[in-house]
């Protein structure tokens, strides 16, 4: 069941966003790993406050959004936004280019 | 595992910001040679999907969540040097967007899960398919257990980090086997996560996944 190229990267995108845009909200908001070590061995006090902790997207939400669900998909939203262009950006930059595409 | 600024201090994180940006550097290198017009996008396409997963955080006990970190995933799909440098954009993205990971600690964090996870899932899934069977059912048992294992292996990352370099006095055994036991429990949602996603991939276009030899099998076949 070989699936065409289109179907294949619209799918992994479409799911992506749904990731990114909707599921996000179900994510638990327990501290992570790193953190929970921090807090358990007690060393999170030497942690500083980010640069960026008062920028609109800080946390994976959009500052002064009241709706909850809207301001975490949409910050997902713009997140997966900016890895394509970053992401593909750089790989097409530095893949091989084919003989063909030489002028 | 995303490490803020101040956990360790500057030198040690200056020395690993180089220590990544060389690993980096390599990683270009190697990246110019594997990837092809084809495979270019699949690496963007694999970095965008590690961005949407990793803000999934799961419950993993009592107070504790953890999520993807992706470096076997990318591993699989697009190969290690790829691999590499889709977590590096995730992470650049992740800090410098959404202030998760601390500015002066991007060398660190890089280090651990760009590099070593990266790395780490790439030696035990090369050893681990010269042992199994070629066929796509072990490559997933391959994949399953190298994305366990990258897991806690970044949590060593950061122990040493510590022990290097660390803002606080408690001692590197506790804060050890606090990170290790922790990151076990996550890297098993890892391995889930990432199993799942390379089946489904293998499924519908095995011819993508950097992984799975597409030819040898072919050959193995006709023979």
């Amino acid at each position: 069941m070989k699936i065409s190229n289109r179907k294949f990267f619209a799918g992994a995108l479409l799911a992506s966003v749904l990731l990114a845009g909707g599921v996000s909200f179900y994510a638990s908001s327990s501290p992570d790993g790193l953190e929970k070590v921090a807090e358990d061995v007690g060393f999170i006090d030497t942690a500083k406050d980010h640069t960026f902790g008062d920028f609109t997207l800080a946390d994976y939400g959009i500052a002064g959004f009241e709706n909850a669900r809207l301001s975490v998909g949409l910050a997902g939203l713009i997140g997966v936004g900016a890895t394509a262009l970053m992401a593909t950006g750089m790989f097409m930059l530095i893949r091989k280019k084919s003989p063909s595409q030489n002028r | 595992m995303h490490i803020p600024d101040g956990f360790i201090d500057l030198p040690t994180s200056a020395a690993f910001a180089g220590a990544s940006a060389l690993a980096v550097a390599g990683a270009v290198k190697g990246a110019r040679k594997q990837l092809s017009e084809q495979s270019a996008p699949l690496a963007g396409l694999t970095a965008v999907f590690i961005f949407a997963v990793q803000m999934l955080n799961f419950p993993v006990a009592a107070g504790t969540s953890g999520h993807l970190i992706g470096a076997a995933l990318a591993m699989v799909l697009v190969g290690p040097y790829a691999a590499t440098l889709a977590l590096v954009v995730v992470l650049i993205i992740q800090a410098f967007l959404f202030a998760d990971g601390g500015l002066t600690a991007l060398g660190l964090s890089i280090f651990n899960m760009a590099v070593i996870s990266v790395w780490v899932s790439f030696a035990v899934f090369m050893l681990l398919k010269k042992i199994f069977p070629k066929t796509k059912s072990w490559l997933v048992i391959a994949t399953f257990v190298s994305a366990l294992i990258s897991v806690p292996a970044a949590a060593i990352g950061f122990v040493i980090q510590y022990a290097i370099g660390a803002n606080a006095t408690f001692s590197v055994g506790t804060v050890l086997n606090a990170m290790v036991g922790t990151h076990i429990l996550i890297g098993i949602g890892e391995a889930i996560i990432t199993a799942l996603t390379v089946s489904a991939v293998l499924a519908s276009r095995s011819d993508l996944v950097f992984g799975w030899d597409n030819k040898n099998t072919k050959l193995e076949i006709r023979s």
